[in-house]
């Protein structure tokens, strides 16, 4: 075991698949020479070869539409897009075609890729280098769609990721790249040496996409939430005194809906948490799969706790970005409704 | 001509819409409908030859109209970094659907010369003389093998026909503008230049055309037997479940299952 902060877990992820298979590459723009812009892909290029880590043009459809054209001819490509606020012109690439490859090919033809890409706010980025737009992406047949929220699962998910035969759309929420975060950004920073999912297995192993993890037993209400926002509700709890049992949802598709439903219909209440934006987003995917599967256990009105509607605001991040005290309110609503 | 008919020999199992077939075996890659797409997963193609090093090239087809598309900017790009073994052709054949080729800027300058901006060798190509074609393929397919570099090449032609069975030509060009079209029909030019050399006639010509005839009304009609949208053997419609993913997640086992407990309409 070694103490990894989310970089060096992700980095050493990275290092051992190309080791052990000559066919992955990891492609993206800075991720070569200078190890990318979060030192992510940091000495891979020295040790594995410029064939291996490939920089990249500036051109995040060039990116995935190429890697798309590897993955066919037998590699296993890791597509780094730098932020997810700069997904969008690869966005055809990935719904048109990386989705819907192998369906359309009736199972001839398939892209094993993985797209690795920073999300979520918290650190100032304003509105391109702060959004979390994972509920596009899961309303995408054809793609897996997961979220870490620790350096262990995210070494265990990306490896689980690369391996996989079907693509991965992988983000990494960067506010907790070097520590948990709990949301005040007044305190401060918490290295990932302090929490116990910072102990990292220096070799291989996996964590598998599609199971959640309970994160916090309890008994009065039920949190699901994932990425950053997993430590801004354990804090919550803490802080409230709330017996909260908190879901990490890990891999928003597939969705483990036995953990989902096994913890609501015991608590009968739940809360869903994230930081991307409320109308259409993957929360009310979560509430309405804990109405179909809970309605009869349910004693309250399921609440969601996100970010407002608006586009990302650079100078209103903590007005914005959903904090404990959010979180705390909408616990109290549902144990008091 | 099974996949047309989306019947249970489809290779596409009918989730495509016919002619977007594609074959394995013949190194024929899955055709999206999405236009231009398909251009730089080409150089990625190319790329992956080049890194597991193989002499295997890759070649794409696009339209006049679709080198519009940013992925043609991102394949031509792409493939000049990294030297890809791959050639990109354009079939410039003047229509995309209604808009002539200068709505893409081809008046302007010939999408050959898109090349040298990228310092990839352009070359323009009479589309309608199938010794060029080949000889020009071959050149660049030469180029790529013997790590040269990409090739683009503008093949100059003409679209007589409609751009689908639901267009009408007639509502955006001059009815008689194919017969004013100085290129020609290929075939014809290939045939009276073989026939020249001594090497073809018309009797071979008309007895080929006719054995090509019976091939095709023949395959339609064996095709047929195996289904046809509206008559015959089907596929299986709980079929559209397999294949999203290598292994069926829950949630679609479920909607499955959901679908064949409700029946069809």
């Amino acid at each position: 075991m070694a103490q990894m902060n989310m970089i060096q877990a992700l980095n050493s992820a990275m290092d051992i698949a190309l080791s052990n298979d000559p066919y992955v590459v990891l492609m993206g723009e800075d991720i070569g020479y200078f190890g990318g812009v979060f030192r992510c892909t940091e000495g891979l290029q020295r040790k594995h070869g410029e064939h291996r880590v490939l920089d990249t043009p500036i051109a995040e459809g060039g990116i995935v539409a190429t890697a798309i054209g590897m993955g066919v001819n037998g590699m296993r490509p890791v597509a780094e897009i730098q932020f997810a606020d700069y997904i969008y012109p690869a966005f055809d690439q990935i719904v048109s075609e990386l989705a819907r490859l192998r369906h359309r090919s009736a199972g001839d033809f398939y892209a094993p890729i993985t797209i690795r890409t920073p999300c979520g706010g918290g650190i100032r980025g304003g509105q391109t280098h702060s959004q979390s737009p994972e509920g596009i992406f899961t309303h995408v047949s054809g793609i897996k769609v997961v979220m870490p929220s620790n350096p262990y699962d995210a070494k265990g998910m990306l490896l689980s990721a690369i391996e996989d035969d079907d693509p991965v759309v992988f983000f990494e929420p960067k506010r907790i790249y070097n520590g948990p975060f709990d949301g005040d950004p007044d305190k401060p920073a918490r290295p990932w040496s302090t929490h116990p999912k910072g102990e990292v297995p220096e070799g291989h192993y996996t964590v598998p996409i599609g199971k959640a993890e309970i994160v916090r037993q309890g008994n009065d209400a039920t949190i699901i939430t994932y990425g950053t926002m997993v430590h801004v509700a354990e804090a919550a709890a803490a802080s409230s005194g709330i017996d909260a049992e908190i879901i990490d949802v890990r891999s928003m598709a597939p969705l483990d809906v036995d953990t989902l439903r096994t913890s609501v219909q015991k608590t009968g209440r739940c809360v869903i948490v994230h930081e991307a934006t409320r109308f259409g987003g993957y929360g009310a995917e979560l509430s309405a799969t804990v109405q179909e599967e809970c309605f009869w256990h349910l004693e309250a009105p399921i609440q969601r706790v996100t970010g407002w509607d608006t586009p990302y605001p650079h100078a209103f991040e903590w007005e914005y970005f959903p904090g404990q005290k959010r979180i705390i309110n909408a616990l109290r609503a549902v144990l008091e409704a | 001509m099974c996949q047309c008919l989306s019947n249970t020999r489809d290779m596409c199992k009918g989730r495509q819409m016919p002619i977007m077939y594609h074959s394995r075996e013949g190194n024929l890659f899955s055709i999206s409908g999405n236009l231009t797409t398909q251009y730089p997963q080409a150089v990625g193609w190319a790329m992956a030859s080049a890194m597991k090093g193989e002499d295997n090239l890759a070649a794409s087809w696009i339209g006049d109209g679709s080198t519009a598309e940013p992925d043609f900017h991102h394949a031509l790009t792409f493939a000049s970094v990294y030297q890809a073994p791959v050639i990109l052709n354009v079939v410039n054949n003047q229509w995309a659907i209604s808009t002539f080729q200068a709505f893409a800027g081809g008046t302007r300058e010939p999408f050959a010369a898109r090349g040298l901006g990228y310092g990839i060798p352009g070359i323009r190509v009479d589309g309608n003389d199938f010794l060029a074609v080949y000889a020009v393929t071959q050149w660049a397919a030469e180029r790529a093998r013997t790590g040269a570099g990409p090739t683009l090449i503008e093949h100059v032609t003409y679209r007589a026909s409609a751009h689908s069975t639901s267009d009408d030509p007639s509502r955006y060009r001059p009815k008689e503008e194919f017969e004013a079209w100085p290129l020609g029909d290929p075939i014809k030019r290939l045939k009276q230049h073989l026939i020249q050399l001594g090497e073809w006639s018309d009797k071979q010509h008309e007895d080929l055309e006719k054995e090509l005839d019976k091939h095709a009304a023949d395959s339609w009609k064996e095709a047929c037997t195996y289904g046809t949208m509206s008559e015959g053997p089907s596929l299986d419609p709980s079929n559209m479940f397999e294949d999203v993913f290598k292994e069926m997640p829950e949630h679609l086992k479920k909607q499955r299952e959901q679908m064949l407990a409700e029946g069809d309409k």
